[in-house]
């Protein structure tokens, strides 16, 4: 199954759950990732509930400091 | 107001575009800008909205120069190390462009005067630079409250992006990232490093968007999050949600004060 990871394709052999896909993207720090499912900003709670379906577009989206200082 | 021989000279430029004219210009010089941290993004923010001949920019920085700043904070120079950030960024837009009122606020931003800043000059627009979340959660907030526009942004090594919150327009900073990260979660530009450019390329598209809000023209990033993969040379524009029920902006909004969360100890040095 092919889903959009931060617009790029990603193929997966099997359904995931968000969680899994965090893992597999090899995204550190997960716990201060936002993540966007279409028009959905997922709560850090249900990471591992929430499957990802054929075709999802799926947004990692990450705090950003920087500027002054 | 009329314009003066060097004032059609110096803005001609814009005059000549279809989308600023004269009457855009004026616009210009009768708006207000609040820049919140002069440092690698309020820096090139600043620098360009003197230049476009933003009548009144208000500056508010309690750090002073460090040599360690110039390599992206090139309001300063090395002749400021030491000085005040705000006297600093005051000096250079004063030799830029006379035509600027500059104030300045040499000042942390916290709950306890953060509104007061805000409604000092009664600016028109916001621009967030500063490198922490509690002042980054502080600027959302307060802007939501005061119903005032506001750029976000936030640079790190080679990324950077930003958004634009314009009130009943599309989510704010908070219906996006909730709430801050704990203190030394997340790595600041100290701890991780910056190239010195990030800065200057989301600055500017901040003193864009400042721009662009004054004199009402193109689309604005609200509701979108720009960002920016400088070592892919990659930009990208996400499309965000508008989040019914966020503790700000939201229908039943629980935040009606402002609220100072704790920061990294490193984020808090005072000079
Ligand atoms: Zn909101």
């Amino acid at each position: 199954m092919k889903i959009i990871v931060n617009g790029n394709e990603v193929v997966l052999d099997k359904e995931v759950v968000v969680k899994e896909l965090l893992d597999k993207q090899k995204v550190s720090m997960q716990q201060y990732v936002t993540v966007q499912v279409y028009d959905d900003i997922i709560s850090r709670d249900d990471f591992e509930k929430i499957a990802l379906k054929e075709g999802d577009s799926v947004e990692f989206l990450y705090f950003m400091g920087g500027g002054a200082q | 107001m009329s314009f003066t021989n060097d004032q059609l000279e110096r803005y001609s430029r814009h005059i000549i575009l279809k989308e600023v004219g004269v009457k855009g210009q004026k616009k210009l010089l009768k708006s207000k800008v609040l820049i919140i941290g002069t440092g690698g993004l309020g820096a090139p923010a600043a620098m360009f909205l003197a230049a476009a001949g933003v009548g009144t920019i208000g500056l508010v920085d309690s750090d002073n120069v460090e040599l360690s700043n110039l390599q992206r904070q090139i309001i300063h120079l090395t002749k400021d190390v030491g000085k005040p950030k705000v006297v600093s960024g005051q000096e250079t837009i004063n030799e830029m462009n006379p035509d600027v009122n500059v104030v300045t606020y040499q000042e942390w931003v916290s709950s306890a005067n953060i509104i007061g800043i805000i409604k000092d000059q009664d600016y028109d627009f916001i621009i967030d630079g500063t490198d922490n979340f509690p002042a980054k959660f502080l600027i959302n907030d307060a802007c939501v409250l005061t119903e005032k526009p506001f750029s976000h942004a936030g640079i790190i090594r080679f990324h950077g992006q930003t958004m634009t919150y314009v009130p009943g327009q599309g989510p704010c900073y908070r219906c996006i990232f909730k709430n801050p990260p704990p203190p030394d979660a997340v790595p600041t530009c100290k701890q991780a490093g910056v190239l010195g450019v990030m800065g200057g390329i989301i600055g500017t598209i901040q003193a864009t968007e400042a721009i662009k809000y004054v004199l009402g023209i193109g689309e604005l990033l609200t509701g979108q999050l720009l960002t920016y993969d400088a070592l892919d040379m990659d930009f990208r524009k996400i499309k965000l949600p508008l989040v019914k029920d966020c503790p700000v902006c939201g229908e039943s909004a629980k935040i009606k004060e402002l609220i100072d969360y704790e920061g990294a100890v490193c984020e808090l040095k005072q000079n």
